[in-house]
């Protein structure tokens, strides 16, 4: 009887490990373990042996049983393991592929950049106000100090159109700043005022890594009662601060336009050498940003505004050197060239 | 302009480093811009005397030449033509730094054995020295240049880099530049006294000069000086010139240079020998007048110019160069000196006609002033008497028909104030002004200023308020915010509508490109497969850089297709772009009409290769639907209908239309134009007016109530007529109560239906606002629904 009982727990534990689907654990239970298998059999029949044998056939039988049943629930163990297993390798999904991509379109760095002005001085209470690209003389340089044979005419070499009037003259030129729109401004809003006119400028100009014939520009123009060259200052020392950071340090000097008096420019610590001096600020330790200053009288008067009750500032900036300096491009030419390569880095 | 520091200091004592004037002089006005250190590299270069000179024992072209240093003396071997005994050179030790003469690099001396001779050091010429352009010879120092002095104490000098605004033509002189820093400085400016010996006959019995346009010039005046000789200019003249960026000539035009450089004062010294007549006409030239300037060139005169002309003709072209006939040469013994001053708007003109800028040219233009002319004009007859030899005639001639009388300017503390924003005492004010030469007359609170001659920029209060606020210093003004209110403000509605389209866009995946508003006829007339030529003719630029920048775009697709060909040769398999902005359209005399326009184009796959593949070409719904997003987003009521571009595909395109205006158009790119600009790919395009389109902006939308009851979605096949479009069907649908949306989910041609029809499968969403609707209900719509289809269409419910 012992024999018997030893084959069949031999039998069942090299049958059970022969199992590798859960579901087969159930059959063999209910072979080995069940109501009907061999070894329940047997310890049914104890009853009918003399007590010696009773005895060590009983204690081997409930041996083999509790033996079998722990075999049994550690295959269970082991087979859902191993299911789990199987299951995280098919579920499984590599987080180092791409995902599906939104494609995403960029605004260009020159429209980025004018957004960004264009908020500062915005949220200092200046609108934003255009101008016809395509201009009069008048506004171009008429309006603003610069007659006919004016020497500040040469540094801003003008693309003319080609229109003549009736005596001859070619008044329509493509405008070579946005100050043609502060010269409209003063002439069609009344006190106070409080602008920003940001837009393309044209100059005749061949094409190089630091000038394009075409390229941005934003005016500021501020009329009212009272307005000082402090608040000039102000206002640009608080630009600068925003655009460039607290820590920029800033120089405001003398400097010449016509439609200004007194006149000033402003320039900021080289972003490049931090002031020591380099060949992108020419060994100088500054960046000129704009020109500026109190608007001239004359500029006032011609457009109807009287210098004797209201004061005016006026400033000027090319857009294009802002993002070059930022972003570290060295060629201007790149903005107006449509690369993608270029533009989807920003 | 440049400034030697050593020229500089004759007027004013320099006490500060050349960094720290330069900043000062920055700050106020004058931008210093470099500063040159001559004689930085000149260590072991020192002054010698050439005391022996033998030949060469194995070279006929070289010699041998003794130089005597002081305390030791050196032989070299030298290729020089112009050794002469006597001589002071520049000598240099082994070791020394120089340029050489025929590379131009920078090289260290090394000892040399030349045709068997050692030779330890060399006597250099200008170019070696990095001085001049000049390797002719070795440079001869003055006699009195002292031995065994290093070079560069001796001629070693700073030299400032300044831009001279055009308003200042009176600091484009040392004399000038000397002014600024006394002031700026708390100097005074004491002028040394200029005399020279008058002798012989008047000189009215020898010159006279009549100004027969006075309008354009307000004062001549000449000095005649006889008996001189015309040889080169002492070193030291040379050298301040050669600084000052000039080429030495000869003594006579050296120093019309050198005192232009001083004073600021253009001068023109005439052959006086070759002045017929002795006489100076100051006039217009006469129709077709000529004259060979002193390049050799004829020169077309016009009557908007001015010449200086003597009995027989012009000799000069007032202000901007003088003429061949009358130069002085180096047979010439009697100079004709002219000092006048010149309309400065006609000499900017005639020197741009011309196209002859000058150095003179660019003083007269800026304006300096005809109390100018007098001082210098003494000054460079000093110096050709004291140079040239010779002896002044008695007197000038001075005809002065512009004279005026300086006006007084009042300045009160308050205007500085009201402008300034800081308070400057009525003091600060008068020392800043008069540091700088102004005449100051003191009031209570105010000061009457008289500008000294030379400041011909100095015209109404602001212009003193400026000379105050400089000279005080920029630093000095205080940094306030605005305090006034925030005017009312109205910003014009076209400004959003750009930003949201921009923003829009550019979400929907285009990238935004920034394309030159000039273009060319040529790549205009690309987009036009049926015509051929743009009409009407944009507007042209007279004077167009390239030709390729000639006109101004009357739309944005030709540089946005031109920006997709080109991209395209990157590789990039799906491309998006567009482009936000003015285009240029004519008008009869008046300034062209500038619409803001928005154009997108799409060229390639969808979404470009992917593993999660999907890798579909672009289509004409890619484009639409781009456009309608952007509609609905900015919500304008806009439709669709057949349209007639000739750059897009004849029968794929559409007219975006409101109302009775056409808002813009999307479609396919005509195959024509494609291949035009050299894509091999179909291209989709949509183009829109943002500015015809801003009226259409509905504004803020009016909420509709949500119904509480439960929809019910029938789907519904129809077979229809290839011919008839979506269209026509949901608007038939779309007309019955109930329904709530129309979604069209499958079209369908082919295999299981008959030639010449489609299938259209609908979805259609039924809703009441007031009960619960019931199938019998919607059964009904339906049926009436798919009657009206019947009947309007054809449409048969597809099995």
């Amino acid at each position: 009887m012992l024999q018997k009982l030893k084959a069949l727990k031999a039998n069942a534990i090299q049958e059970l490990e022969s199992i590798d689907i859960a579901k087969e654990l159930e059959s063999w239970r209910i072979r080995y373990l069940g109501k009907k298998s061999e070894l329940t059999q047997i310890l049914r029949s104890l009853a009918s042996l003399p007590i010696e044998e009773k005895r060590a056939v009983g204690a081997c039988a409930n041996e083999v049983r509790a033996e079998l049943e722990d075999n049994l629930r550690q295959k269970e163990q082991a087979l859902q393991k191993a299911q789990l297993a199987l299951s995280a390798q098919k579920e499984s999904v590599d987080i180092t592929l791409p995902g599906r991509s939104f494609p995403r379109g960029h605004l260009h760095p020159i429209t980025q950049t004018l957004y960004e002005i264009c908020d500062i001085f915005g949220s200092m209470g200046f609108r934003v106000m255009e101008g016809p690209e395509v201009e009069w003389d008048y506004y171009n340089f008429e309006a603003l100090n610069i007659p006919e044979e004016h020497p500040a005419r040469d540094v801003m070499s003008t693309s003319w159109i080609d229109y003549e009037t009736d005596s001859g003259q070619r008044p329509m030129l493509l405008r070579t700043h946005t100050t043609s729109v502060t010269a409209r401004t003063i002439e069609t809003m009344s006190p106070p005022i409080r602008v920003v006119e940001p837009g393309r400028v044209y100059r005749y100009e061949a094409s190089d890594a630091t000038h394009t014939p075409m390229f941005h520009q934003i005016d500021g123009l501020v009329v009212d009662k009272g307005i000082t060259m402090g608040d000039l200052k102000g206002t640009l020392y608080e630009f600068a601060r925003r655009f460039f950071g607290e820590e920029r340090k800033v120089r405001f000097r003398c400097d010449y336009f016509p439609f200004v008096e007194p006149g000033a420019e402003m320039a900021i610590e080289c972003l490049n050498c931090g002031g020591e001096g380099c060949r992108l600020c020419g060994n100088s330790g500054w960046i000129e940003i704009l020109g500026a200053g109190m608007t001239h009288p004359e500029v006032l008067r011609r457009g109807g505004i009287d210098p004797e009750v209201y004061t005016s500032f006026a400033f000027g900036m090319g857009i294009d050197r802002l993002p070059m300096l930022r972003h570290n491009i060295d060629d201007i030419r790149l903005f107006y060239g449509s690369d993608l390569r270029f533009l989807k880095q920003f | 302009m440049k400034i030697p520091l050593s020229w500089l200091q004759e007027y004013v004592d320099i006490a500060l480093p050349s960094a720290d004037l330069a900043d000062r002089l920055t700050m106020a006005g004058t931008e210093v811009k470099g500063i040159q250190v001559i004689g930085d590299g000149w260590e072991n270069i020192v002054i010698g005397q050439i005391v022996a000179i033998n030949p060469h024992p194995n070279a006929d072209r070289l010699r041998l030449a003794t130089i005597d240093l002081g305390t030791e003396q050196h032989t070299v071997v030298c290729g020089a033509p112009n050794l002469n005994l006597g001589d002071r050179v520049a000598f240099a030790y082994v070791g020394a730094q120089l340029i050489d003469g025929h590379s131009g690099e920078v090289f260290r001396l090394k000892p040399a054995k030349i045709r068997g001779v050692v030779s330890k050091g060399m006597a250099c010429s200008e170019k070696e020295l990095g001085i001049s352009d000049s390797h002719e010879g070795i440079m001869v120092l003055p006699a009195e240049a002292p031995i065994g002095t290093p070079l560069a104490e001796y001629l070693g000098d700073t030299i400032l880099d300044a831009d001279i605004t055009p308003n200042r033509p009176d600091c484009l002189c040392i004399l000038g530049i000397a002014r600024e820093a006394a002031a700026l400085t708390r100097q005074s400016l004491p002028l040394p006294e200029v005399k020279y010996e008058q002798a012989g006959p008047p000189i009215d019995q020898q010159v006279s000069v009549e100004i027969a346009a006075p309008d354009l010039c307000p004062r001549y005046c000449a000095s005649l000086i006889t008996g001189i000789k015309v040889t080169e200019s002492p070193l030291w003249m040379q050298q301040r010139l050669l600084k000052c960026g000039m080429r030495p000539i000869n003594n006579i035009v050296d120093i019309t240079n050198y005192v232009m450089l001083e004073y600021g004062q253009p001068l023109h010294a005439f052959d006086y020998q070759k002045i017929k007549g002795g006489k100076i006409i100051v006039r217009r030239p006469a129709s077709g007048e000529t004259i060979t300037t002193l390049d050799g060139e004829e020169r077309r005169l016009s009557q908007d110019m001015l010449v200086i002309a003597d009995k027989e003709g012009p000799v000069a072209i007032a202000g901007v160069m003088g003429g061949a006939a009358s130069e002085v040469a180096s047979e010439t013994t009697s100079i004709l000196l002219e000092a006048a001053n010149f309309n400065p708007a006609n000499i900017h003109y005639t020197g741009r006609v011309l196209g002859m800028p000058s150095e003179a040219c660019m003083r007269f233009e800026r304006g300096i002033h005809p109390e100018l002319v007098m001082p210098a004009i003494e000054r460079a007859t000093q110096l050709i008497v004291q140079l040239a030899g010779g002896e002044a005639a008695r007197g000038l001639v001075d005809v002065y028909p512009g004279k005026a009388e300086p006006e007084p300017i009042t300045l009160t503390t308050d205007q500085v104030k009201r402008l300034l924003g800081v308070d400057f005492s009525l003091d600060q004010i008068v020392g800043a002004l008069t540091s700088l030469g102004f005449d100051c007359q003191e009031g209570a609170s105010e000061v009457r200023a008289i500008a000294p001659y030379w400041r011909s920029d100095i015209h109404v209060a602001v212009d003193l308020i400026e000379e105050v606020a400089r000279i005080m210093g920029y630093d000095n003004i205080p940094t306030t915010m605005l305090s006034q209110p925030i005017p009312r403000q109205t910003p014009d509605p076209i400004l959003s509508l750009k930003q949201g389209v921009r923003d829009s866009i550019a979400g929907y995946g285009f990238q935004e490109v920034l394309t030159y508003s000039l273009t060319s006829l040529e790549m205009l007339n690309k987009l036009l497969p049926e015509s051929g030529s743009v009409e009407p003719l944009p507007l042209r630029v007279a004077n167009p850089m390239t030709l390729e920048q000639e006109y101004l775009r009357p739309d944005l697709r030709a540089n946005l297709l031109a920006a997709l060909s080109a991209n395209m040769r990157y590789e990039e398999d799906s491309i998006k772009l567009f482009e936000l902005g003015k285009v240029y359209l004519p008008k009869e005399k008046d300034l062209p009409d500038e619409p803001e326009m928005m154009c997108g184009v799409a060229s390639g796959s969808r979404w470009g290769r992917s593993w999660h593949g999907g890798d579909d070409a672009f289509d004409f719904y890619d484009a639409k639907g781009a456009v309608e997003g952007l509609l609905s987003q900015l919500n304008i009521e806009a439709s669709f209908v057949e349209g007639k571009d000739q750059s897009l595909h004849p029968l794929r395109q559409a007219a975006i239309v409101a109302g009775s205006n056409q808002l813009g158009v999307v479609g396919e790119l005509h195959p024509k134009v494609s291949l035009a600009f050299e894509i091999p790919e179909a291209v989709y395009l949509f183009e829109i007016n943002l500015s015809a389109l801003l009226p259409f902006t509905l504004g803020h939308r009016i909420f509709q109530p949500v119904s509480p009851f439960p929809t019910m979605v029938r789907d519904i096949a129809l077979v229809v007529d290839v011919g008839v479009t979506h269209q026509q069907a949901t608007d038939i649908i779309r007309g019955f109560p109930l329904v709530k949306q129309v979604a069209i989910f499958d079209v369908y041609s082919g295999g299981q239906v008959a030639s010449g029809k489609k299938s259209l499968a609908y979805s259609i969403t039924f809703q009441s606002s007031t009960h619960t609707l019931t199938d019998e209900e919607v059964n009904k719509v339906q049926q009436k629904i798919l009657d009206e289809l019947s009947r309007e269409l054809g449409a048969d419910l597809r099995a």
